[in-house]
């Protein structure tokens, strides 16, 4: 079978070698980039412009960035040919393609976030190296952790509070720094689609910053989302431990600061995800008033082919109602988790329609090719290519998140910053 | 002795060197730069098809598959042939039943998902057939995007693939607006019709042409003014296909109608 053939339905005439080459691993791919230019954003908010309110999910999302780094890269292996090959983008880079510079944009961004954190850690690493070392007798796991923080702190132990300012301050710089390294790592990924001229529905230079706008919304969107569920559990824990030890504080505390917290955050959200919908809506009105050549077959599939995907979940239940839930008054913390879940959604199935409703119609523009996710893989391909695969990328961030979290905890420490 | 500060300096600086790859260097080469584009070679490969004259026996596709070695029953092609239907009210059908490996057996058109479709023959205005074949663009838009250069384009302007760098990322089969390039299946890297570069090389016609009974297929020299391909392309009235994408296709076609997609 030829590679594409399991998933594409032909309807018309369509090329004999046409197929849907970039399927569901192509969709993730600008998803994961995008979570993670927002999260970063989301963190700089805070460390660049001094919002204060957005202290506490700063540092949580700036460890979520850093846990889902590595996950923009999987879904692209994961849809290469040759993945073994992935390594020729770095060894020899043709700069005139868009995917060139993946190497080097990628790892910059890498290096800001890991910068970043250690110079927030900083101070953490240190303390409790000084704590590990003064215990008396020291448990297997205290050892290791000893170590790890030991190789994390690189000889840098000064704790002085000059040395602590300068922390802060690059801090402050490398945020600075990496905001338009983020949003390049995802403007660029808009430019790959956007620089397509044989793709009637992916070429306009508005792609990279729509692609911008979403993914921070999404960034945030999941930073929300994954900041409200970790505060559940902690006062589930909370009020658990109180049983015991009624002395605890109560969690009214924990409740007070979290709605403070995501209605700011929600703010931030409604704004980019304005600018996100006012860009698309643009770019289609732009095409239906022009009308090129390409307008009937884009037609076609915007209006009937496409029409749910696009505007029942997409513009429907993936702005309009978070739009409703997070502007109606006084919003709760569950309607925000709510909202951020459906935007999410809303964000995912606008790379869905872009990357696969792109190759949804035939470059003769006379037939149509319609994608079948393969849901039980019978073949490496289905499942790299296939629900699991995307399942796959959708948990590997969580799971790191959860690792990092065990060296780099993110609530209740004391940060240089 | 030499303080933290300076060795991390001095660190960056050999890293940073070490780093700079080589090939970045090569990018402000202007004289082959110059060669590259300009091509001041003696030979520039063009293609000429004859609509006129093709039948849609589809000896063409036959003998490219197993020439190039492309899996005989793989539902991906080098070369096809396209059959246009254009009936009295202006509706145009158009299929390619296995690229036309076969010929076209019947006079049903294949609608794929939605089935054959058959044509009273009183309904037909005309009807003809349109073989394709990579263009070997002036500008290829799919040497352009190639993240790791492994398709690249010929001194004499024919684009190739190698096999042994491509990472299968099928970026150039998305930026080529003909559809000409698909993945191997038994290599699992970008493949297209190179004009049977093996053979012109060589001195012979690409199979293709050979296997052509009508002489539809033709291939010549563009450098060469009395080659009669040549001839043909510059005195008459010959067309290209989706000139709009500013590709310079090199596959020059007589009797183009405004249908063909």
């Amino acid at each position: 079978m030829v590679h594409g053939e399991v998933w594409t339905i032909k309807e018309f005439f369509v090329y004999p070698n046409e197929y849907i080459y970039w399927s569901i691993q192509i969709v993730m791919y600008p998803f994961m980039t995008g979570l993670v230019a927002g999260a970063f954003v989301l963190s700089s908010l805070y460390h660049v412009f001094g919002v204060k309110q957005l202290k506490e999910i700063a540092r949580f999302s700036l460890v979520f960035s850093l846990a889902l780094l590595p996950v923009a890269m999987m879904p692209l292996l994961l849809h290469l040919q040759q993945p073994f090959r992935g390594i020729n983008v770095l060894m020899t880079p043709h700069f005139t393609s868009a995917i060139a510079a993946f190497g080097i944009v990628f790892t910059t961004y890498g290096m800001i976030v890991a910068s970043e954190i250690w110079f927030v850690y900083r101070r953490f690493i240190v303390e409790s190296i000084l704590a590990l070392r003064g215990k008396p007798e020291k448990s297997a796991v205290d050892s290791l952790r000893l170590a790890i923080y030991t190789v994390l702190a690189m000889g840098a132990m000064d704790l002085s509070a000059e040395a602590l300012h300068k922390d802060e301050r690059a801090v402050g710089r490398l945020a600075a720094i990496g905001i338009p390294v983020a949003c390049f790592l995802h403007g660029y990924a808009g430019f790959i689609f956007g620089s397509v001229k044989a793709n009637a529905l992916w070429m306009t230079p508005l792609m990279p910053v729509i692609f911008i706008c979403s993914a921070v919304v999404s960034g945030i969107a999941l930073c929300m989302i994954t900041y409200i569920v970790t505060m559940e559990i902690r006062k589930l824990l909370l009020t658990w431990k109180r049983k015991d030890n009624p002395w605890l504080p109560a969690t009214d505390d924990l409740k007070s600061a979290e709605v403070q917290v995501v209605t700011m955050t929600a703010k931030y959200l409604v704004m980019f995800l304005f600018l996100a919908i006012t860009l698309e809506l643009l770019d289609l009105i732009f095409r239906g008033y022009t009308a090129v050549r390409s307008w009937d077959i884009l037609r076609s599939v915007i209006y009937e082919k496409d029409f749910t995907k696009i505007f029942i979940l997409q513009y429907g239940l993936g702005n309009l109602v978070p739009f409703i839930l997070f502007l109606t008054p006084r919003l709760t913390v569950r309607r925000a988790a709510l909202g951020s879940l459906l935007v999410l959604l809303g964000v995912f199935m606008m790379r869905w329609n872009v990357v696969i409703g792109g190759q949804a119609f035939s470059a003769s523009f006379a037939g149509f090719m319609e994608y079948r996710l393969p849901v039980w893989p019978d073949s490496l391909e289905t499942f790299k290519e296939g629900l699991f695969g995307a399942l796959t990328v959708i948990v590997t961030p969580f799971v790191l998140f959860f690792l990092v979290t065990r060296v780099l905890p993110v609530f209740g420490v004391k940060d240089s910053h | 002795m030499m303080n933290r500060r300076e060795f991390c300096k001095k660190a960056m600086i050999v890293v940073g060197g070490i780093a700079l790859p080589l090939t970045a260097l090569e990018v402000f080469n202007p004289t082959r730069l110059q060669a590259e584009k300009e091509g001041t070679g003696k030979v520039r490969w063009a293609f000429l098809v004859d609509t006129q004259k093709c039948v849609g026996c589809g000896f063409c596709v036959k003998a490219c598959k197993i020439e190039n070695e492309i899996p005989y029953d793989a539902n991906v092609t080098r070369t096809w042939v396209e059959r246009y239907v254009v009936t009295r009210d202006g509706t145009t059908h158009i299929d390619s039943p296995k690229g036309a490996r076969d010929g076209f057996t019947t006079a049903k058109i294949d609608q794929n998902s939605d089935g054959m479709l058959e044509v009273p023959p009183a309904d037909i205005e005309k009807a003809f057939f349109v073989p394709k074949l990579c263009n070997q663009c002036d500008n290829p838009p799919c040497v352009q995007v190639c993240p790791v250069g492994a398709t690249y384009q010929t001194a004499d302007g024919v684009v190739l693939v190698d096999r042994s760098w491509c990472i299968g990322c099928g970026y150039c089969i998305m930026g080529c607006p003909y559809s000409v390039r698909f993945f191997h299946p038994v290599y699992h890297v970008a493949e297209k019709c190179n004009f049977c570069y093996h053979r012109i090389s060589q001195g012979m016609k690409t199979a293709c042409v050979d296997a052509c009974p009508f002489g539809a297929r033709r291939i010549g020299n563009l450098r060469n003014p009395d080659d009669p391909v040549t001839k043909v392309i510059m005195t008459e009235r010959v067309n290209v296909l989706k000139e709009e994408y500013g590709t310079k296709p090199q596959v020059f076609y007589l009797g183009l109608s405004k249908e063909v997609k």
